[in-house]
């Protein structure tokens, strides 16, 4: 079965002025998967979700979404698409239950009531429904936003950091409203300056470094480039040398030491390595051993390592 | 497509009022502003002038119907930028709808507003002597002169809305508008203007649309030797209308079209 592609780009280019905003960005996202831009501000993840969702027009490039050329069926790419911007875009003069009944009826969904009250009491807007959509509270704005994206069952759902601002439940809840259409086969792209963010929701992530994908691949992936740290903690300064070379053996890494700690360090990508074998080895050794510990990477770790290399012009080694 | 356009800008027009609805305070306060003025005009400066007080706001009536519709550019300013800055320009971009139903929506809801605040603006009118002296149907075009007017500032209006920096500099620049009227016939016959002023004044359109209501209404004849829309206050005020229409509706609906792509 050959994949279909929900969003696919192909070297969009956007400048604002002297400022290029994307410099050839790439895109390829399967459907019923969620895909996350993940970048630094000014990355131009919001200029790639302007583009992607017709607000902008690219300078070069192409893009398919939902199957429709960007440029040319921009109607049919319209219809498809659901878009919560990085920005609230409700009207707040309106109600929620006015708001989503009006996009309902641009839509054209049939029953628009009925679907504006089934979005209310989802994202539990039910209670605040009946007041100007100004006096709700972040949270409930970001909800309501997202109700509004969906009053008709998008296909493809572009959401620009959809947490960024948000208090920890409230980004919970658009957490779980993001698995659940994913469960229900929405595919979303969704940018984030959160790693976490990235890693939790996203089935691929794509690192955004000043307009260019620099790297992509599932959360796993990515981590694997950076490999685990594993960390002992010896009883001894005359054994961290011992500890080395056992670590050296295990790793295959250039172990760094910490003196103060009487710590030494190193980086593996075998996959396999476990604590309870780092520990038998270096028992064995007769190292005395007072901490062991192996830290996967983060997303931090693997963004900052990725894009340091992007700015110096290495390779990274895979 | 232009039952899309009907649709949708129905219910463009229909979310206005909806806002209108939910906040009536800042529509009432917008619609006695004009009463405010013609109380004041008409009984301080009417004391001051050479025209007697009951004759002066016979002649204010109409000059301030049109500058109230001249009001036009800085509400559709002001909401179009508003959308704009809020986002709400950019959500409706991105749906599947027609692309002049909201600008389109917006004129049309402002044109009901606007006729709704003209009603008690005409009963204090009638109040401190204004009378209608003309014909029933000359009353009746005077008043689809007036709203036509409004309708062509509205989308003046919202293209310079589209096009606002931020909510604020649209404010400024709509405020601004207060000043229209000053350099017209509206509040002051324009007959002892020094010369080029008397020109500039008897351009401004709405120094052709208060000629043609106050005709129309019979409150005060066309005036000797003006400039030809003031002369030929009705065509004028066709001719004012219709190109600003052509100019700025095309405009408006383009620039919302494409934004800044
Ligand atoms: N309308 C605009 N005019 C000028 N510069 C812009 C505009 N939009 C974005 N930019 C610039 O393009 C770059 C990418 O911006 P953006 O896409 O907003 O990044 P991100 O969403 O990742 O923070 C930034 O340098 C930003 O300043
Ligand atoms: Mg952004």
């Amino acid at each position: 079965m050959t994949t279909t592609y929900a969003v696919l780009s192909e070297g969009l280019e956007k400048r604002f002025g002297e400022v290029r905003a994307l410099r050839g960005l790439d895109l390829a996202v399967p459907q019923g998967t969620v895909c996350g831009i993940l970048g630094p501000n000014g990355a131009g993840k919001t200029t790639a979700v302007r583009l992607l969702t017709t607000l902008l027009r690219p300078d070069a490039g192409s893009a398919r979404v939902a199957g429709h050329d960007l440029v040319r069926e921009a109607a049919a790419v319209r219809r498809a698409i659901g878009v919560t911007g990085q920005y609230a875009s409700v009207d707040g003069d309106l109600t929620g239950r006015q708001n989503l009944r009006l996009f309902g009826r641009l839509h054209r969904v049939r029953g628009p009531a009925e679907r504006a009250d089934d979005l209310l009491a989802r994202f539990g807007l039910t209670e605040a429904a009946d007041r100007p959509a100004a006096t709700y509270s972040g949270g409930m704005r970001r909800r309501l936003d997202l109700a509004a994206s969906l009053i008709r069952r998008p296909d493809v759902l572009f959401l620009d950091e959809p947490t960024t601002g948000l208090d920890p439940a409230s980004r919970g809840d658009i957490w779980d409203a993001v698995r659940e259409l994913k469960q229900d086969g929405t595919t979303i792209l969704l940018t984030t300056q959160y790693l976490e963010e990235a890693d939790q929701l996203a089935d691929d992530i794509a690192l955004v470094d000043r307009g260019r994908v620099a790297h992509t691949g599932s959360p796993s992936q990515l981590k694997a480039l950076i490999g685990t740290y594993v960390e002992v903690v010896v009883a001894d300064a005359d054994v961290l040398v011992q500890a080395a070379g056992v670590l050296d053996q295990l790793t295959g890494g250039e172990p760094s030491f910490d003196h103060a700690r009487n710590s030494v360090g190193s980086v593996t990508r075998d996959t396999t390595l476990t604590l309870p074998r780092l520990v038998r080895e270096l028992d064995a050794a007769g190292v005395p051993l007072l901490d062991a510990s192996l830290k996967p990477p983060t997303l931090d770790d693997v963004f900052l390592r990725l894009t340091a290399e992007e700015s110096t012009g290495e390779e990274v080694a895979a | 497509m232009s039952s899309t356009l009907a649709y949708d800008g129905t219910a463009m027009l229909g979310r206005q009022l909806l806002r209108v609805r939910n906040n009536p305070a800042l529509a009432i306060l917008t619609q006695t502003m004009p009463i405010t003025m013609l109380l004041f005009f008409g009984y301080v400066f009417g004391s001051a002038l050479a025209m007697p007080g009951a004759e002066y706001r016979s002649f204010l009536v109409p000059g301030l119907l049109v500058a109230t519709a001249a009001n036009g550019i800085m509400t559709g300013m002001f909401q179009a930028a508003q959308d704009v800055h809020r986002g709400v320009t950019d959500r409706l971009r991105t749906m599947p709808m027609s692309r002049a139903a909201v600008p389109l929506g917006q004129a049309a809801a402002d044109l009901v507003v606007t006729t709704a605040g003209t009603v008690p603006f005409l009963l204090v009118g009638l109040a401190v002597g204004w009378r209608v002296e003309g014909s029933a149907a000359a009353a009746i075009a005077a008043v689809g002169l007036l709203l036509l007017f409004r309708f062509a500032c509205t989308w003046v209006g919202i293209f310079l809305g589209l096009l606002s920096r931020s909510e604020e500099a649209a404010g400024q620049l709509g405020s601004a508008t207060f000043m229209l009227p000053l350099l017209s016939n509206a509040y002051i016959p324009t007959d002892n203007l020094p010369g080029w002023l008397r020109t500039v004044a008897e351009w401004n359109p709405i120094s052709a649309v208060t000629t043609a209501l106050r005709d129309l209404f019979g409150n005060a004849p066309v005036p000797d030797g003006a400039a030809w829309p003031v002369a030929h206050p009705v065509a004028g005020s066709l001719a004012w209308c219709a190109v600003l229409l052509a100019v700025f509706a095309p405009l408006a609906v383009r620039r919302y079209a494409h934004g800044e792509q």
